[in-house]
């Protein structure tokens, strides 16, 4: 693996594998010096053009624990319009000696342009409406072993329930879940469905998806409940009519929530909406026997951006466990 | 004896006029059409012996040369990605003997002065016919009408906002009042603007998959459709830019089957490319409107064939490689055409020779209103704006072989069919056998 742009370039092999050494990486973690040597000669850049905290510091803190320098770049995209290009910015760092960019743009295909500039590395760390394919592999790696299932998610019913037609998240982790055998229901309102959806009582080609635009009628019946976030913005181009609108038919209230299976989990990308999607009181999400994965989802990002990370290299398994 | 080069003879050529087509030699002298014969070669001196030029037409047509009304010639205002002299040498090696220049410069080309630059410029290159498009609305910002009478009495015949369609109905319709007590012709960009914001790609299966924003076929639809009623009340002729949908081909055939005096346009790249082609998220490929379906090419293609749609026209618009060295968002629409539409349209439309023709020189002449000295039968008297190509030979486009400032073609691992070979502008040889003279 030269790059990771995006979950459909990787079959299933590919993700079992990566998933796998996630295991070896959070088994790191747990160690009480939690670092190895894997990338001491590298040099990890994070070239952040639209604000994300976490998810750069999930990187930054991957590529620490494996030993490698991080470099961090943050730049609005208005920023950087006035002056310098962006072509010009990549080759200005790739000059510096960086061996991979962790890359988030608004616009989908930006970190596939990079891998066209320099001879670096690149990782998608989210692109626009696109790919964001470290999240689909942390989801795949928290469900699954939240579950005990190995890299064997057949069986598992998930209905992923929000903005799909503008989450990166969406595509990357509809990938991932479907690669390990889980069935995946998107619940939306038509207007958040992608466009390939609207118009159509089939489900377009190269989704391996069934759609459904009641949370109601799918609740009692799934093992999975993921919700994505929900921007207010979505109300300026009439996506929904407004966040109580939204919330009263799609988000987790305390009477969809007592209809949930024991037993069933909860997950969210984050940042997470209170009040929207999540319109209930997380903590009382046990007494029904519905488990919270959200934190364990940040957790494992760690582990699984560790094994993207050291992947890249293909370096041996010795270079783990030696410290 | 020094050869006479005030004429040119133009031997074993195929002659393609509207009549038909005939092996003839074509004699010009003069800046005109002299003699249009088989067998002249045998009959009049030798280069040699101070006869006139020869050009070799072997397996060739003979045509008038080409007229695209769809040239984004960047000068004034953009000379980093095109001048008015790169793109008339781009336009003379693709056969081109007249360039409708579209108003989108900077100062845009609202007004006498602009268009009177344009002009010059394109007399001074010397190599095509350049004819400035006009603006509807003052810097192409739909509000207020540019100078119709102003514009008109400097010659210009084409009025457009291309790049922008004009939104506002009533503005549309004022300017449409113009046009026919003028006898211009409006030329829209379809759009509307309010279903395209932030759009880089044909909204479907597609851009679904790639997350891609989408510039719905609706749009284009809609606007067409407002107005070609607004032709109908006012009975003014307009001209429809770059159709790129498979459902505007059907209703641009029906105001035709109307009897409504509307013309439309197809580019190279909208007969040839799909929406598939952005999955490589290169920029190259952003153009608008967006490459759409292999269902649409194919209607596109079916609608120049029958004649629904008039004219082939290239969108040539050309972009320095910082500009398209961005993100699909950033980067500007617009690909290169002149150099590659007639080897583009050989390979894909399916077209006729004649067809051809008829779509890249005689009804974009009339449609720009350049018909008094283009896109006329190579016959006695004709003015010698002439073309000689080949409908034959797979080639593929090298970098190195594109004269425009930019490189923006999405044409080079492609085969492309058929090649000019010379190109006669008033009178003059400016393209020999494939090269600038």
């Amino acid at each position: 693996m030269r790059h990771l742009i995006s979950l459909d370039d990787l079959d299933a092999a590919d993700i079992a594998g990566l998933l796998s050494t996630a295991d070896h990486m959070a088994e790191v973690l747990g160690r009480p010096q939690p670092k190895v040597p894997a990338l001491r000669t590298k040099t990890v850049c994070s070239l952040f053009f639209e604000d994300s905290t976490r998810t750069r510091l999930s990187f930054e803190t991957a590529a620490k624990r494996l030993s490698a320098e991080t470099l961090t770049f943050t730049a609005s995209s208005s920023s950087v319009n006035k002056g310098e290009s962006l072509r010009d910015t990549v080759e200005t760092l790739a000059a510096m000696g960086v061996d991979v960019f962790v890359v988030r743009h608004k616009t989908a295909g930006l970190p596939l342009s990079i891998t066209r500039w320099c001879d670096a590395r690149v990782v998608n760390a989210g692109d626009g409406a696109h790919q964001h394919p470290t999240q689909g592999l942390l989801d795949a790696f928290t469900l699954s072993r939240a579950l005990r299932r190995g890299n064997d998610l057949s069986g598992v019913r998930v209905a992923m329930v929000g903005d799909i037609r503008h989450s990166r998240v969406a595509r990357s982790t509809v990938r991932a879940l479907h690669v390990l055998g889980a069935s995946v229901t998107l619940v939306a309102p038509a207007s958040l469905l992608p466009a390939a959806f609207v118009g159509s009582d089939t489900v377009p080609e190269g989704w391996p998806v069934s759609v459904s635009h009641s949370l109601d009628d799918v609740i009692g019946d799934i093992d999975v409940l993921y919700l994505l976030r929900m921007q207010r913005e979505r109300m300026d181009n009439a996506f929904i009519s407004s966040p109580g609108e939204y919330s009263a038919h799609f988000g987790l209230t305390d009477a969809r929530l007592s209809r949930l299976r024991r037993g069933s989990v909860l997950m969210h990308p984050g940042p997470m909406n209170h009040g929207i999607e999540v319109a209930v009181d997380l903590d009382t999400l046990a007494d029904h026997g519905v488990a919270n994965l959200i934190t364990r989802q940040v957790t494992n990002g760690i582990a699984v951006r560790m094994s993207v990370l050291f992947t890249l290299f293909g370096t041996g398994s010795e270079a783990i466990d030696g410290q | 004896m020094a050869s006479d080069h005030s004429s040119v003879l133009i031997t074993g050529g195929t002659v393609m006029n509207r009549s038909g087509e005939a092996r003839a030699d074509v004699l010009v002298s003069g800046g005109v059409v002299e003699r249009v014969e088989p067998n002249l070669d045998a009959n009049v001196p030798a280069e040699a012996a101070g006869g006139p030029r020869r050009l070799v037409a072997d397996g060739c047509i003979v045509s008038s040369s080409f007229v695209d009304l769809h040239t984004h010639m960047r000068e004034p205002g953009r000379e980093e990605s095109e001048t008015i002299a790169t793109a008339s040498r781009a336009a003379a090696l693709g056969g081109y003997g007249a360039c409708v220049a579209m108003p989108n410069t900077d100062p845009a080309q609202d007004n006498v002065a602009v268009v009177e630059f344009v002009r010059l410029q394109g007399e001074r290159a010397g190599l095509v016919t350049v004819a400035p498009s006009g603006c509807i609305t003052v810097g192409r910002n739909g509000t207020q009408l540019a100078p119709f009478h102003s514009m008109a009495a400097a010659g210009v015949r084409l009025f457009t906002d291309d790049g922008n369609g004009v939104q506002d109905p009533l503005i549309m319709r004022r300017a449409l009042e113009y046009a026919r007590e003028l006898g211009i012709t409006l030329a829209q960009h379809c759009e509307v603007a309010r279903l395209t914001d932030g759009a880089v790609m044909h909204e479907g299966c597609c851009s679904s998959r790639l997350g891609l924003p989408g510039w719905p076929a609706i749009a284009e639809v809609l606007m067409l459709q407002r107005d070609i009623e607004l032709v109908r009340e006012t009975g003014a002729s307009m001209h429809f830019l770059h159709l790129s949908t498979a459902r505007s081909v059907e209703i641009v055939r029906q105001a035709k089957n109307d009897g409504l005096p509307v013309t439309a346009e197809v580019t190279p790249h909208h007969i040839s490319l799909t929406d598939e082609k952005l999955a490589s998220f290169s920029t190259l490929f952003k153009v608008n409107p967006p490459l759409r379906t292999m269902e649409d090419v194919e209607s596109l293609r079916a609608g120049l064939a029958d004649g629904t749609i008039d004219a082939v026209a290239t969108d040539h618009a050309p972009h320095a490689a910082h500009l398209k060295d961005q993100d699909l968002a950033a980067a500007p629409p617009g690909m290169l055409g002149l150099q590659t539409a007639l080897g583009v349209v050989v390979a894909h439309s399916g077209c006729s020779t004649k067809r051809i023709v008829e779509a890249m020189s005689w009804a974009p002449a009339a449609i720009a209103g350049l018909d008094a000295t283009h896109g006329r039968d190579v016959v006695a008297g004709s003015p010698a704006n002439l073309v000689v190509f080949s409908t034959e030979g797979v080639w593929r486009q090298t970098p190195e072989s594109i004269v425009s400032k930019s490189t923006n073609s999405p044409y080079f691992d492609v085969d492309l069919v058929g090649s000019v070979r010379h190109v006669v502008h008033r009178g003059e040889v400016v393209v020999a056998g494939g090269a600038l003279r």
